[in-house]
């Protein structure tokens, strides 16, 4: 008993510093946002306790409302989008690195390179990219005739241009997943599949598709969490306010601008922006948890 | 969470700058541009103080109202901080984050206009919360030399604007350097060009709600900033600020439509820009023409400064021409300042249009509560050129956006 107890001592002991680290920085400020939601706040000190006012107004009220559910719905376009062109063409990927073909070494790292790189440096570079005068993109066009559009000053083409550059900087990662995935599917199985015949569109979207069911798990359920928090690219290539006229305004943008103000308007409002904070909280952990119930199963059910 | 790091990072910066010397004031501002200036003016207070030193600190415009937010909650912060003005200034006035200034404690205030004071003033106690450093005009800068070397005059009305525009257009000059990817500056873009057909007396009747943006004069008004397009650079709604000030400085583009607050920086660009400031054209010849004014920064006392006797020490003398005279000619600004002058010609060109200025209407009377007057009109003039949005519909946002708190607008 006494061993016992030393052991359960001696795990406590270790868990500490990690737990004293989490309860500071993540524990403490979920829950003061959790308070300062339910607050008036009177500059940057809560004032008058208010209960449900404030997420009554990010969600049913002028000005707020509107704001809420354009960014919510530019969310679920940035999720829709990278599950179909980021993790398919990863998924596409994986599969030639599977194949092994001359150079599929080399490949792999120059695919996986941009991920290293960090979102603000990729914000820069392609905005520099896709600049309507001096932008290479633009440059590379005209050699072939076309008269290619401020892509990020267009409120047509605006998010799809950041989502495009998520994409770029982010297709090594569920590649990487994928391969895993897919090394892991023993070679009888995908030699027998090829001796009854199977070709490579059969081998992937019937017998390797359902084999890396747990890779897909990962995927998913990272790009919804990746795509409901996204901020940096917006931030960097869009600035605060989603430009332009709020064409690229997402949860994250729009949670920033509320609780600390833009760079023109220095007005802050700790109280609505906590709401929206909690609400997108809320909103991720519901919608992932229900999500990897189903998706588990799935895997179960292969 | 990236937010929730963006904060964190915010946080580190606050314990991480938050610690002062004896005798020593640091003193906190964006202006990261202004640097070597205010290390020298400084160098000049410590001349007259020799027992305070001052430590310039800066951050990212875009971040710094974050950063001293949260290092004010937090207790922290620089001694003294450059401070912003109207409604940017009560958020943290409000929360008692600011020392009141008054007549008993920094006397010079009486070196201040009412108007600046009213600035940095909370309209909750009129107490003034900051010394205001200097007035902003908003109008054209021109590169004389790119009009010369055309054979075009800077124009005075607006027929001799888009006239000018054909003209320099075919010497394959970008007329307006300015674009729209930067939502703050269409709302001076806007500002600039609408005012002289608004006019003073249209502006009161909206103040006094005998009108509102609905109206079709300001609809008409906003109208014609769309005549301008021809005249901004290829693919303007994805032309940023920075792109802007390239194409100005480097004498690629005639005009760039902004504040007084570029000049310095554009001299420090190309210092062989031959720059002058001029009133936005007229709508017909023998009309009156308006800059835009406001003001725009001023300076503050950290209220739980550990060193607050040094720090108003500093404020009571960047109140005194002793800062101001030296600050205008190298920041090249207009100080709040009475009286002080500008041997600049450009300056004294810019003072001179003060005298007859309008105020930057979105900025000074509807700063202070969301939806700002500033972020209604430049989300609405980045629509308005982006071809998604007419005149009148921005008008109407406009309308009803501020008649949310506005009394005058709800009927």
């Amino acid at each position: 008993m006494t061993a016992r107890w030393r052991l359960s001592l001696w795990i406590a002991v270790l868990l500490l510093p990690g737990l004293a680290v989490m309860t500071l920085f993540v524990a403490a400020p979920l829950v003061s946002s959790f308070r300062y939601a339910f607050f008036a706040f009177d500059g940057l000190l809560p004032g008058r306790f208010v209960g449900l006012a404030n997420f009554q107004d990010v969600l049913t009220e002028a000005p707020f409302a509107a704001q809420t559910w354009r960014a919510l719905w530019h969310n679920c376009i940035v999720f829709a989008a990278l599950m179909a062109t980021q993790n398919g063409l990863a998924y596409l990927i994986a599969f030639a690195l599977l194949k092994a073909l001359p150079g599929h070494r080399v490949h792999q790292v120059i695919v996986f390179l941009p991920v290293v790189l960090s979102a603000v440096i990729v914000g820069f570079l392609w905005k520099l990219f896709l600049h309507p005068l001096f932008g290479l993109v633009n440059a590379a066009l005209a050699l072939i005739g076309i008269h290619g559009l401020p892509w990020l000053g267009d409120e047509r083409t605006a998010l799809g241009a950041i989502i495009f550059t998520n994409a770029w900087h982010w297709v090594g990662f569920p590649a990487l997943i994928f391969l895993a995935g897919m090394q892991r599917i023993s070679k009888e199985t995908l030699e027998a599949a090829r001796i009854d015949g199977a070709n490579d569109r059969v081998l992937m979207t019937q017998v390797i598709w359902p084999l890396v069911a747990p890779s897909a798990t990962v995927v998913v359920t990272l790009t919804f969490i990746g795509s409901f928090n996204w901020f940096e690219l917006p931030y960097v290539m869009a600035g605060a306010t989603g430009s332009p006229g709020g064409a690229t305004d997402v949860l994250g943008l729009y949670f920033y601008r509320t609780a600390f103000g833009t760079a023109s308007s220095g007005l802050t409002d700790f109280g609505h922006g906590s709401a929206l904070a909690v609400l997108m909280f809320l909103f991720i952990a519901v919608i992932s948890g229900l999500g990897l119930r189903v998706l588990r199963r799935r895997e179960i059910e292969v | 969470m990236s937010v929730t790091r963006f904060g964190l990072a915010a946080l580190l910066a606050s314990f991480a700058w938050g610690t002062a010397e004896a005798g020593e004031v640091t003193f906190w501002t964006w202006r990261q541009e202004d640097k070597a200036v205010y290390t020298d003016l400084f160098a000049a207070f410590t001349k007259a103080n020799p027992s305070i030193t001052v430590k310039f600190e800066a951050f990212p415009n875009e971040n710094y109202n974050t950063i001293v937010t949260t290092a004010l909650a937090g207790g922290k912060g620089g001694d003294v901080l450059h401070a912003r003005a109207y409604g940017g200034l009560e958020a943290l006035a409000k929360s008692g984050y600011y020392l009141p200034l008054d007549k008993t404690n920094v006397p010079e205030l009486d070196n201040l206009p009412a108007d600046a004071l009213a600035s940095e003033s909370l309209r909750a106690d009129g107490k003034v919360y900051a010394v205001s450093l200097a007035g902003q005009t908003l109008g054209l800068m021109v590169n004389k030399d790119v009009f010369a070397g055309a054979g075009v005059k800077v124009p005075g009305t607006w027929a001799e604007l888009l006239a000018a525009c054909t003209a320099l257009k075919a010497k394959g000059i970008t007329p307006i350097a300015n674009g729209t990817a930067t939502p703050w500056m269409d709302a001076i873009f806007g500002t600039v060009f609408t005012n002289p057909f608004l006019g003073p007396q249209w502006t009161a009747d909206m103040l006094a709600g005998k009108t509102n943006f609905s109206d079709a004069k300001f609809a008409a008004a906003l109208n014609k900033l769309t005549e301008l397009k021809p005249c901004l650079p290829d693919g303007f709604t994805g032309v940023d600020y920075a792109t802007s000030q390239t194409l100005f400085s480097s004498g690629r583009a005639a005009i760039f439509v902004g504040g007084s607050f570029e000049i310095a920086p554009f001299r420090r660009a190309n210092p062989k820009l031959n720059i002058d400031f001029v009133a936005p054209p007229a709508p017909e010849a023998g009309q009156p023409t308006y800059v835009s004014r406001f003001f725009d920064s001023g300076f503050a006392v950290n209220a739980k400064s550990a060193n607050a006797a040094d720090a108003i020490k500093l404020v009571r003398w960047l109140a005194t021409k002793d800062f101001a005279e030296p600050a205008a000619a190298k920041l090249g600004n207009i100080s709040s300042l009475k009286g002080v002058a500008n041997a600049d010609p450009v300056l004294a060109n810019v003072a001179k249009l003060n005298e007859t200025a309008m105020p930057y209407t979105g900025l000074v009377y509807f700063r202070y509560e969301s939806p700002t007057g500033t972020d209604l009109f430049q989300d609405g003039v980045q629509k308005l050129m982006g071809g998604t949005m007419t005149a009148q519909q921005v008008g109407d946002a406009m309308t009803q956006g501020i008649a949310k708190y506005y009394k005058p607008f709800q009927k």
